[in-house]
């Protein structure tokens, strides 16, 4: 079931649930950012309204910076605001920034701890119709390599939002990922937040297998285990919407009863989610694993349901995955 | 307004500039790695701007109104590294620390280790992007400190220095003034023969930029540059500083193979007697 502590939104399963992209909830936390922090600037390269920082730019023009199709040129002012006092949010498509300008980033803004908040949207195949040139799907395993950088992958508007918000209070460099379309809202205001905290969403008396899943697929991972409930298989469901700093405790005492792990992701198989948490587990507590993602391949055009079924990232994959990984505990 | 040199002040600072040198070519032969040509073609802006054109304060190099020097090609930082030295931002025996293990003189500029550097650097093309973020913050305060670029010829064969001038140019910022080290040499040749930058006057004119030239070894020519530059309300302006790659070393002038390359003990040894020689010809000519 649901876990109660966490106030999440208990009509999620209805038919006429509330759906909310997570790009929404960065445009409105940069506007209240904006209006609460006079360092707040904002950069974009010809991409306002997709990345929703065109509100922020009707607040707070002059705070406001239009670089053109110009990522690096972009990451690197950005950088040059931050070491002259600024808290610098960049946005575009991931593919490109973190993606093109990746060294960039590295060397202006993480390698020189400056205050600049890297927003990645049209992450994954849910980016849908655009095709492979515009599915980030490596995003988190480019940035999770780097030393002294977080990142936050929130699922739904609400935790999108908050993780923005969030985000300001770190003096450093923070990657933020966002999805283009509407998805489900699985939390509510009430919901704490908490960077680096891992958190039980779906909860069971007897569970044999933990989820841990990242961004809006967390949703098809809570609708699989209400269905496996119903086949009377009980499992636990987290959202991990903090990659780094990744929450260790939390992975080995969400895991302490089940001793077997399924990872969802919207991104590649390697170097994201299923990477880290893999990591982790091989150095503290070796278990079975199995991984939800891309399966190193690029995905194509087509909507974000027939990507995810083609792609096996659905709700359907998820519960093969659990009955496959039970039948490979000792 | 910079203060116009007069000659007993261009004559200290000439000597400083030789000093500068000396701990360059000490630096690189302790380091056994480095550049030696474009932080000798160098020495003689950076004497300028940090004992004369800067506004700052080496005691407190955090100080929020201080003018900002940002290196774009950071590998010329043993250079910025003498001259931060000799100012005072932190001991000169430190210099020869340069790329050895736990030194703040990292072997690339880093942010953060060491007192004065304004930005990490090394990946080329990204320092005019920085010195534009520094010039809006800047700007966005209400203050009237001013962002100097040192940049080489060879980095603007990347594509980023010229999405930033574009940008510069666009949005008229004229605190920011962009000093390009015009030596010809980079690691594989002769700039116009691995990739040609020419007309750079032109290119940078279309990029709406005032556009200045000076020869980069005279300081009063630098000084008046920058004057102009900071008179200059709406444009952001380029100072094309022609420079010798390793000047005041005779061996290493004009040669790109000095480019990437330290002095053996032979070489530095008559690099700094011919330095010394330098400096005792100005100290016999201002008494």
């Amino acid at each position: 079931m649901l876990n109660p502590n966490l106030k999440l939104n208990d009509k999620m399963f209805d038919q006429d649930a509330n759906k909310k992209a997570t790009r929404d909830g960065f445009g409105e936390g940069l506007v209240e950012l904006g209006n609460s922090n006079p360092n707040v600037v904002v950069l974009t390269a010809d991409l306002s309204d997709s990345t929703r920082t065109d509100k922020f730019a009707k607040a707070h023009p002059e705070r406001f910076f239009e670089v053109g199709v110009a990522e690096q040129n972009m990451a690197a002012i950005a950088a040059g605001l931050a070491e002259a006092g600024k808290i610098a949010f960049i946005s575009s498509y991931a593919t490109f920034s973190p993606g093109k300008n990746w060294e960039t980033i590295r060397t202006t803004a993480v390698y020189n701890r400056a205050n600049v908040k890297i927003a990645g949207h049209h992450s994954g195949v849910m980016t849908g119709p655009d095709g492979a040139t515009h599915q980030a799907t490596e995003d988190i395993a480019i940035t999770r390599c780097w030393p002294d950088i977080q990142i936050y992958v929130p699922c739904d508007s609400v935790e999108g939002k908050k993780a923005t918000l969030a985000s300001a209070n770190i003096p450093t460099a923070v990657y933020l990922r966002f999805t283009r379309d509407k998805s489900a809202v699985m939390t509510t205001e009430e919901t704490s937040f908490e960077v680096g905290k891992i958190q039980d969403f779906w909860i069971s008396d007897n569970p044999q297998v933990t989820i841990f899943a990242t961004g809006y697929l967390l949703y098809q991972a809570l609708l699989a285990a209400k269905q496996l409930e119903e086949e009377g298989i009980q499992t636990i469901v987290a959202n991990v919407s903090t990659i780094k700093p990744l929450d260790g405790e939390g992975i080995l005492r969400l895991t302490d009863k089940t001793r077997a792990v399924i990872t969802v992701e919207d991104h590649q198989i390697m170097g994201g989610l299923g990477g880290a948490i893999a990591e982790f587990l091989a150095k503290n507590q070796p278990l079975p694993m199995e991984f939800i993602g891309l399966q190193d391949t690029f995905a194509q055009s087509g909507t974000p349901d027939e990507l995810l079924a083609k792609y096996k990232m659905d709700a359907p994959a998820i519960k093969e995955a659990v009955k496959k990984v039970i039948g490979r505990k000792t | 307004m910079i203060a116009e040199l007069n000659d007993l002040q261009l004559k200290h600072l000439q000597e400083k500039a030789v000093e500068m040198r000396e701990h360059i070519i000490e630096m690189l032969l302790e380091a056994k790695s480095g550049h030696s040509a474009g932080p000798l073609g160098m020495a003689d802006i950076f004497t300028a701007f940090y004992f004369h054109i800067l506004n700052h304060d080496p005691r407190n190099p955090d100080w929020d109104d201080r003018d900002r020097l940002v290196l774009s090609n950071g590998h010329i930082c043993p250079v910025q590294y003498a001259a931060l030295a000799m100012s005072g931002y932190f001991p000169i025996e430190e210099l020869k620390t340069l790329r050895k293990i736990n030194s703040r003189l990292q072997g690339h500029p880093h942010r953060g280790t060491l007192p004065g550097i304004e930005t990490t650097s090394g990946p080329l093309g990204e320092g005019l992007s920085q010195a534009i973020g520094m010039a809006l913050a800047l700007k966005l305060d209400n203050k009237v400190a001013h962002v100097y670029c040192l940049g080489s010829d060879g980095e603007l064969q990347e594509g980023n220095p010229w999405e930033a001038a574009m940008f510069a140019g666009k949005n008229r910022l004229s605190n920011l003034t962009l000093v390009i080290d015009r030596n010809n040499i980079q690691i594989d040749g002769f700039t116009e023969d691995v990739m040609p930058i020419e007309p750079l006057k032109d290119k940078f004119a279309a990029f709406n930029w005032h556009v200045l030239e000076i020869d980069g070894h005279n300081m009063q020519m630098l000084v008046d540059a920058v004057n102009e530059a900071k008179a200059i309300h709406q444009q952001p302006t380029v100072i094309i500083a022609h420079t010798i790659p390793g000047k005041g070393v005779d061996f290493m002038e004009n040669k790109f193979e000095w480019h990437g390359m330290p002095p053996d003990k032979d070489q530095a040894k008559k690099a700094l007697d011919e330095l010394r020689t330098l400096q005792g010809k100005i100290e016999n000519e201002s008494q």
